[in-house]
């Protein structure tokens, strides 16, 4: 195929379903009513709400012609860096798509839940020998939700020492997620700047780290794409002065069985099952952010935690004082924890190759594009890699217009602007899921694209023109935006 | 973005590390943001001031500013009591992108110690600093 993927198929104008319709159209009838009418009592009657009067076909039509507007992973590669946009098998979709899982209701006794049950105590175990931890907590709602969880479990266990601690290091690589759990469970950050090879510099947290200080939160792999490599030093220098070292594994994707994150130092994790674990991210969520912690702090871990008795039945245990209670209605987000033990089950022994792929095809985009795009941190990359648009300032052309451009080839931008500590940073990770001919054609356009930048530096600055909308006006939407219909 | 050959650094202030700017005013110094800053940031959406009345250290965080890129913060350049803020930012944040060094100024502040001020830069320390940034 020689042209070029994005076409500007058959797409429909939409307006939205309030202009739609016509007084009187409906999708079902109403029965004819067979009892006397009854007054009601007027302080329940009042106008009803405002909903447009539309058939079955109206809505039908409407969702799915906006459905066409969007792009997803089952459309094309989503090189998103830090999101491991990496494809949903179908399979996780038909197991979670079961009876008995889909219509589980959360109040069941636990002897007609056994296999629901099952599901989640096996997945805790798959979670702790994937990542090498102790115990596992399913509760947590998406990957904040666990750092806000793990942050709790850092404040519950310095206060059970009868020291609660104020401040709490992150270094300037970690996710911006970081900073706010900690600020929500009342810690004060502090940051710490990478060195310039782009990781931790020991001395620098052991300079920063004091009694006072709960802990640190490192991303590992950390949002240049690159293993913090000085992990266990930093914990030694962390442990030393009674703190913990939180890790939050949104990069999971780079490690899966290949580093145990208890013998890197580390004390709690979450996990991203909406990005490692291949359950639906984004628009199509919800996500699930489990924590993973040391036995150590397993008494800390969110209730009800399910356990497996003495008599092979799976039960719910609540008896855990120290608990920091409940993180989420019921048991966390269960369709996706299917979804995730569908993923693991189906995948057994090769998540390590899903890793080690995840990690080749990012060095090769790095490897394929140096030159092209500078590239701030020259040295081998885990599972993403980040550009800048340093080598196209001199056409006045910027990472937004690049990303624009890349729409038109086909292809969902990577993450722009992100990490903060590289100038109009460009963040690509392609995962596992794209084959060599599609990191090709990736490549390609990447390439043409600054060729482009160059040569007719129009087709970047007034992209993306082909898709159904074009470049949107971001910044009378933030200065001025319109918050009605 | 402007090459550093186009951008406006005006002689009659003082420049800090953190591309703040400061000029005196009768017993105030009334601060922004740089040239530079503004045109590296983007398009400014929203700009969070501190309250007259006040008191911040210098190096302390006085406030936010947001664009479509990015929320950044703002240090003081000099201790000091906030006396006023430019309220007009909140409902023109892009004052800040197009005035600089006037419309757009963020905060008036009565030092500590006055000479605070000469220890900022001047334009051309401060241009030299941006030359070595862009290495």
């Amino acid at each position: 195929m020689n042209d070029t993927v994005g076409t500007n198929g058959l797409i429909f104008n939409e307006p939205l379903l309030w202009e739609k319709g016509a007084p009187g159209r409906t999708g079902f009838s109403m029965p004819r009513r067979d009892v006397e009418p009854a007054a009601l009592d007027e302080t329940l009657a009042g106008d009803g709400p405002d909903f447009p009067d539309l058939s079955e076909v109206d809505v039908v039509r409407h969702y799915v012609r906006l459905s066409q507007w969007n792009f997803s992973v089952d459309s094309g590669m989503y090189p998103l860096g830090s999101c491991t946009m990496k494809y949903n098998p179908k399979t996780n979709e038909r197991q979670a798509s079961l009876p008995g899982f889909a219509g589980a209701h959360p109040l069941l006794p636990e002897e007609l839940a056994q296999g629901a049950l099952q599901l989640m105590f096996e997945l805790q175990e798959y979670l702790a020998r994937i990542t090498g931890m102790d115990a596992v907590s399913l509760q947590p709602a998406a990957g904040a939700h666990g750092e806000l969880t793990g942050m709790l479990i850092l404040h519950a266990h310095h206060a059970k020492q009868g020291r609660p601690r104020s401040k709490i290091l992150i270094p300037d690589t970690a996710h911006g997620t970081n900073p706010a759990s900690a600020s929500l469970c009342g810690f004060h950050s502090v940051a710490i700047r990478s060195n310039e090879k782009g990781v931790l510099d020991p001395a620098v947290v052991a300079e920063a780290m004091d009694e006072d200080t709960a802990g640190i939160m490192v991303t590992n792999p950390n949002t240049l794409g690159l293993f913090e490599e000085n992990i266990r030093e930093v914990a030694e220098i962390v442990h030393g002065k009674g703190g913990l070292v939180y890790a939050d594994g949104a990069n999971m994707n780079a490690v899966m069985g290949v580093v145990n994150m208890a013998d890197s130092g580390v004390d709690v994790l979450h996990l991203n099952l909406h990005k490692t674990f291949s359950t639906p991210h984004g628009g199509g969520g919800p996500g699930a952010g489990p924590v993973c912690v040391t036995r150590e702090l397993e008494p800390y871990l969110p209730i009800p935690r399910v356990a497996l008795g003495e008599d092979g039945r799976y039960r719910f245990s609540e008896d855990h004082p120290d608990s920091v209670g409940k993180m989420h209605a019921f048991h966390g987000n269960f369709g996706i924890l299917v979804r995730a033990y569908s993923y693991i089950r189906s995948m057994g022994g090769h998540l390590k190759k899903a890793s080690q792929l995840a990690v080749l095809n990012a060095n090769y985009i790095k490897e394929k594009l140096k030159g092209t795009y500078h590239l701030p941190y020259d040295r081998p990359c885990m599972h993403e890699c980040v550009f800048t648009d340093k080598n196209q300032q001199a056409h006045k052309i910027s990472t937004l217009d690049i990303a624009k451009r890349l729409m038109e080839y086909g292809f969902h931008p990577p993450t722009i602007y992100f990490p903060l500590v590289v100038h109009g940073a460009i963040m690509i990770e392609p995962t596992e899921t794209e084959c060599k001919a599609d990191v090709d054609r990736f490549v390609e356009a990447m390439k043409a694209i600054a060729e482009e930048a160059r040569t007719q530096p129009d087709l970047l600055t007034e992209a993306p023109r082909i898709p159904k909308v074009r470049r949107l006006d971001e910044v009378t939407a933030a200065r001025k935006p319109c918050l009605s219909g | 973005m402007k090459e550093i050959s186009e951008l406006q650094l005006p002689e009659d202030v003082r420049y800090a590390e953190d591309h703040e700017w400061a000029k005196s005013q009768g017993d105030v110094l009334r601060v922004g943001i740089s040239d530079y800053a503004q045109d590296q940031l983007g398009d400014i959406v929203f700009v969070e001031l501190p309250q007259a009345g006040d008191r911040l250290k210098k190096g302390d965080e006085f406030g936010t500013v947001e664009s479509v890129k990015a929320v950044s913060e703002l240090f003081m350049p000099v201790s000091g009591e906030i006396t006023a803020v430019n309220g007009a930012l909140e409902d023109a944040p892009e004052l800040v992108n197009t005035a600089p060094y006037s419309d757009g100024w963020m905060i008036d502040v009565k030092p500590d110690d006055p000479s605070e001020l000469d220890a900022l830069m001047d334009r051309d320390a401060y241009l030299d600093m941006l030359k070595g940034s862009e290495q």
